[in-house]
């Protein structure tokens, strides 16, 4: 199970975006960051740390399930709910949707479709940490931590403190035929 | 999959459909409270019994939902013509129901039809058996309050013998953890609660000072509720939630009642109207649970 990021890797890919996301943004006094859950919301918030270092500015941030948009809820066993918190209102202002993975773009086009329920957002970008291909919608994200081609049959497992409980890192699997009981990760990107 | 009873649920069953439910507040407290979840479902609700409000609230948490609705009533159907339950129950599968919502005046209704159709079925009160949706807004409306349920004694106060809602929602208050105590005059209790998991008074005031919750019931005259105790001033005087009453509860205890209530009976109009007295939540989380229990059934893998 080769590791494709390290700690290290991941924090200086997150200080890289950040500083994209404001310079793109000419500033960041109209940004909400939105972190698709699960790993996508602590990441949001490392995004804002980052900002508020390098700018002074806090940015809100926000986390959004899609787990009531899905498009394929018909074929997935019910999951709980994490729920969704926009600490302002999203009509008018830039919004950064933040996922760990980027794989089918299913799940962005969930995310999307929930943002609208919220207010017209004055725009929305993506930022992810992993792009790992094998797109199914036609959607591409504006920042991106890793390019990391991968085989449909491989697994991407992204770990982070606040959720996993270990240091930080980002592997690549071959497909585990057993991968309920895998110890390590989550399926992620979809 | 279906929801038809609290008995024999386990506290881990019961708080999955809570924390649904509370996600479910979430989004019906949003500018569009609406969500695209059961897109091209269709939710039938087979009505037996007179009832507005819970067919309106199934109505408006399977919308926000974005499932598909139809609206079955007896007075203007084939049932006036003869149609067995059973002919009806397959006829709406046929037209494509993929969940029954089922209310009826005889214990056991709804199982019967989702042994016959094959489909889930939500029981939305069978005779005075079970009403399970309701104990879990309920349940709801008071995790909201207090946190949890654990440690708290609700007393469950009038028509226990004729109530699918005090069967419902013993079972299901004390699997969270709560100590039910029902409250009735003898001619009001159940004749059998061997297997209940509460404890019997029939003195309110016996227990009015130590309890979180007071769960008024409404007397049920098409049950045969007024045949049993000599008047009703009698019963309020015993039982009614008076001003008085509500004077000697803890600060913190509240007040809650299924609706339809009887002002002047069961409870006084100043109780009523009370910030404690939490009537209006129940009905704003009876939405929240339904859509809760309808994505849980419907939502999933089948």
């Amino acid at each position: 199970m080769p590791q494709v990021m390290t700690q290290d890797d991941m924090r200086r890919s997150l200080h890289r975006i950040a500083h994209e996301i404001v310079e793109h943004c000419e500033g960041a006094g109209q940004i909400v960051l939105v972190g698709i859950h699960t790993r996508g919301f602590p990441l949001a918030q490392r995004l804002a740390d980052a900002i508020a270092t390098f700018e002074g500015i806090a940015v809100p941030v926000g986390a959004i399930d899609i787990g009531l948009h899905r498009d394929d809820l018909a074929h997935r066993p019910t999951t709980s709910l994490a729920g969704t918190t926009l600490p302002v209102d999203i009509s008018g202002r830039t919004v950064v949707l933040v996922d760990d993975v980027l794989y089918t773009g299913r799940t962005v086009r969930a995310a999307l479709d929930a943002l609208n329920d919220f207010g017209r957002p004055a725009a929305v970008r993506l930022a992810v940490l992993i792009d790992r291909g094998h797109r199914q919608l036609p959607i591409r994200p504006d920042y991106v931590g890793k390019n990391l081609p991968t085989a449909s049959s491989e697994r991407v497992s992204v770990m982070l403190a606040e959720v996993d409980g270990d240091d930080d890192g980002v592997w690549i699997h071959a497909h585990d035929p057993d991968r309920e009981s895998s110890p390590v990760g989550t399926e992620t990107g979809a | 999959m279906s929801f038809l009873t609290t008995m024999g649920m386990d506290r881990a069953d019961l708080e999955v459909i809570l924390d649904l439910a509370d996600e479910f507040v979430e989004v019906l407290a949003r500018p569009i409270p609406k969500v695209p979840a059961l897109q091209g479902k269709t939710v039938v609700n087979l009505f037996f019994e007179a009832s507005t409000r819970t067919r309106l609230s199934f109505e408006r948490a399977a919308r926000a939902l974005s499932a598909d609705v139809m609206n079955f009533a007896p007075a203007q159907s084939a049932v006036t013509k003869g149609e067995s339950l059973k002919d009806t129950a397959l006829t709406l599968k046929a037209m494509g129901a993929d969940l029954m919502v089922v209310r009826h005046s005889a214990t056991g209704a709804p199982w019967r039809v989702a042994e016959w159709t094959g489909l889930p079925v939500v029981n939305a009160g069978d005779g005075a058996h079970q009403h399970p949706t309701q104990a879990m807004l309920d349940a709801l409306t008071i995790r909201q309050r207090f946190g949890k349920l654990e440690g708290l004694r609700v007393a469950i106060v009038g028509d226990i013998r004729h109530s699918r809602v005090a069967r419902s929602n013993a079972f299901a208050f004390s699997s969270l953890g709560a100590e039910v105590i029902l409250v009735a005059p003898k001619t009001l209790q159940p004749v059998v609660t061997d297997h209940w998991p509460v404890t019997l008074s029939d003195s309110l005031d016996d227990v009015i000072t130590e309890v979180d919750v007071v769960y008024l019931l409404r007397i049920q005259t098409e049950r045969g509720g007024l045949s049993v105790f000599p008047s009703l001033p009698e019963y309020v005087a015993r039982y009614g939630m008076t001003r008085r009453r509500f004077d000697a509860l803890s600060p913190e205890a509240v007040v809650m009642h299924p609706g339809p209530m009887n002002r002047g009976v069961e409870i006084a109009d100043s109780v009523a109207d009370h910030e404690r007295t939490l009537i209006l939540n129940q009905v704003t989380n009876g939405v929240a649970i339904r859509m809760g229990v309808l994505f849980k059934l419907l939502g999933g893998e089948r």
